[in-house]
């Protein structure tokens, strides 16, 4: 299994994103021939990828997870067990009340719509957009539809 | 000029990508700001800052005689009085015989061969930074002054593209850590303006000291990007940038860093 185990020791956190662990999760990433094409209306992207239902229990996983969400590593976010959130981007305690589950996707599948410039990843952007990506993530999302799906999921429970 | 708004439009031109050095009125800030006061002492201290281990290697290959019998102290001086501490500060300096940007490292090797007659080494080779953090260490205090004008203006200018262009399945840029979010936290990690002013460093992460082209490789890597051979002309080229990025910095090699 590829699946990342979180192991919480002070030095495990200088590994922030998954790229130093060379070929563990090779098989993980969608290939770019999967990308399914999705429209953004009115600052939101109202379906789900691939009418993929998502699992909210999963999406708590993935957003603490270095390898896949690690959303945890930017955002306050109400996962106790999750030690030292980032301070990056704004918390997502209560995000539920403010953005509707389409807002909340497009901003999961590619944040770049709405801010150009920012830092967060597109997780389900058109990797045609990427540039000097390394071989291994060549072509591939970050996050695979139901990935995107499962972390909607969860976040539309912060209220 | 309101500070929001200034600031609104430091924001606004860093995006463009019209920014230099460490932007206007940004002050540029060793990485030493940001260490816990234990670090800060561990780093000042000779006999508890690790990196000196590299520093003595280095000393030690100085003396020891090349090929031809020579070594570099045959020229520069048994503790390398005779190299000044001002030049080494001024690194990368434009070479006229290569017509290109020459690092530190580079200038290492030259000698190396040509004076030493000895075999190439790589680039980054453990040899090369020893000798690197030996010779950079000689001018630890004075202050970073890298000539960006001139000759230099060009490969300054791909530096600092390459600083403000987003890479890699993450999409971030070097400016996206170094300058945007200076002070945040990346999950435990307080982000710092991402000097060179200490380099060769020792890390704590892993123990050792690493070359500047190093640390280029492992946030290019983090970012899942493409990156590079130690050595290579982006790589000497974001060097040029990122040393002049911390010109008016003291030199702390070697420094200690998480
Ligand atoms: C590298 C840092 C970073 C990572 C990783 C990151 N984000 Fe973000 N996020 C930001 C920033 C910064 C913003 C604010 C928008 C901006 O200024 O770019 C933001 C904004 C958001 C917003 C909108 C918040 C609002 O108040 O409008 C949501 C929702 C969000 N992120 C969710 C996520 C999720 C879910 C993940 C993981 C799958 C994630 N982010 C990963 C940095 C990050
Ligand atoms: C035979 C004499 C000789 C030997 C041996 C020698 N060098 Fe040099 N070195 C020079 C000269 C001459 C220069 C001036 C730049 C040039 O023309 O290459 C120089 C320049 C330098 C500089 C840059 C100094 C400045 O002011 O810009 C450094 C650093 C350096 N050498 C390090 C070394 C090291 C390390 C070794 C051993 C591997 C070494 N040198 C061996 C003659 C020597
Ligand atoms: C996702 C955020 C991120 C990005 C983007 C990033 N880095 Fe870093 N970088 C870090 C972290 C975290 C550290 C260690 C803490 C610090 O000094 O900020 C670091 C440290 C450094 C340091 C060492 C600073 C010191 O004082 O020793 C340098 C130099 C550096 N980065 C250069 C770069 C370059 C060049 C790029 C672009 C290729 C880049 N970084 C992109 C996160 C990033």
């Amino acid at each position: 299994m590829n699946r990342y185990i979180p192991v919480l020791t002070s030095l495990a956190l200088a590994a922030l994103f998954s790229g130093s662990v060379p070929g563990a999760d090779q098989k993980a990433a969608p290939e770019s021939v999967d990308y399914i094409k999705w429209q953004a209306a009115g600052y939101a992207i109202a379906k789900p990828l691939g009418s993929l239902t998502g699992d909210p229990a999963v999406g708590r996983k993935l957003v603490v997870d270095r390898k896949k969400g690690n959303c945890i590593a930017c955002h306050l976010l109400p996962v106790p067990e999750a030690e030292f959130p980032g301070t990056v981007g704004p918390p997502l305690v209560g995000i539920a009340h403010r953005l509707s589950e389409g807002e909340l996707r497009l901003r999961v599948v590619d944040i770049k719509q709405l801010f150009p410039h920012s830092i967060m990843p597109g997780y389900y952007r058109n990797p045609e957009n990427y540039i000097n990506v390394k071989k291994k993530f060549r072509g591939k999302t970050i996050l695979s539809p139901q990935e995107v799906e499962d972390i909607v999921a969860w976040l539309t429970t912060l209220q | 000029m309101p500070t929001g708004k200034l600031s609104l439009l430091l924001v606004t031109s860093l995006l463009a990508g019209t920014v230099s050095g460490a932007g206007p009125g940004n002050k540029p800030r060793s990485g030493y700001e940001f260490l816990s006061p234990e670090t800060r002492d561990m780093q000042e201290d000779e006999f508890s800052n690790p990196g000196f281990q590299t520093v003595d290697e280095g000393a030690e290959l100085f003396i020891t005689a090349g090929e031809n019998g020579k070594s570099c102290a045959s020229c520069h001086g048994d503790r390398g009085q005779k190299l000044k501490p001002r030049n080494i500060a001024s690194y990368p300096v434009y070479s006229e015989q290569l017509e290109k940007p020459v690092t530190l490292q580079g200038q290492i090797h030259r000698c190396w061969t040509e004076r030493l007659g000895k075999p190439a080494m790589k680039y980054d080779n453990k040899d090369a930074i020893r000798l690197e953090t030996f010779v950079r260490n000689l001018a630890e205090g004075r202050r970073i002054d890298v000539e960006t004008g001139g000759p230099m203006r060009p490969y300054y200018e791909a530096g600092r593209e390459f600083f403000y262009k987003p890479t890699g399945q993450l999409d971030m840029a070097c400016a996206h850590c170094h300058e945007q979010y200076v002070g945040a936290r990346l999950r435990a990690q307080v982000l710092t303006q991402g000097q060179s002013n200490g380099f060769p460093t020792y890390r704590l992460a892993n123990n050792r000291v690493n070359s500047l082209h190093e640390r280029f490789r492992q946030c290019q890597n983090l970012l899942r990007a493409q990156f590079q051979k130690a050595g290579s002309d982006d790589y000497i080229n974001l060097e040029v940038f990122m040393h002049a990025r911390s010109n008016g910095l003291r030199i702390e090699t070697p420094a200690i860093r998480f």
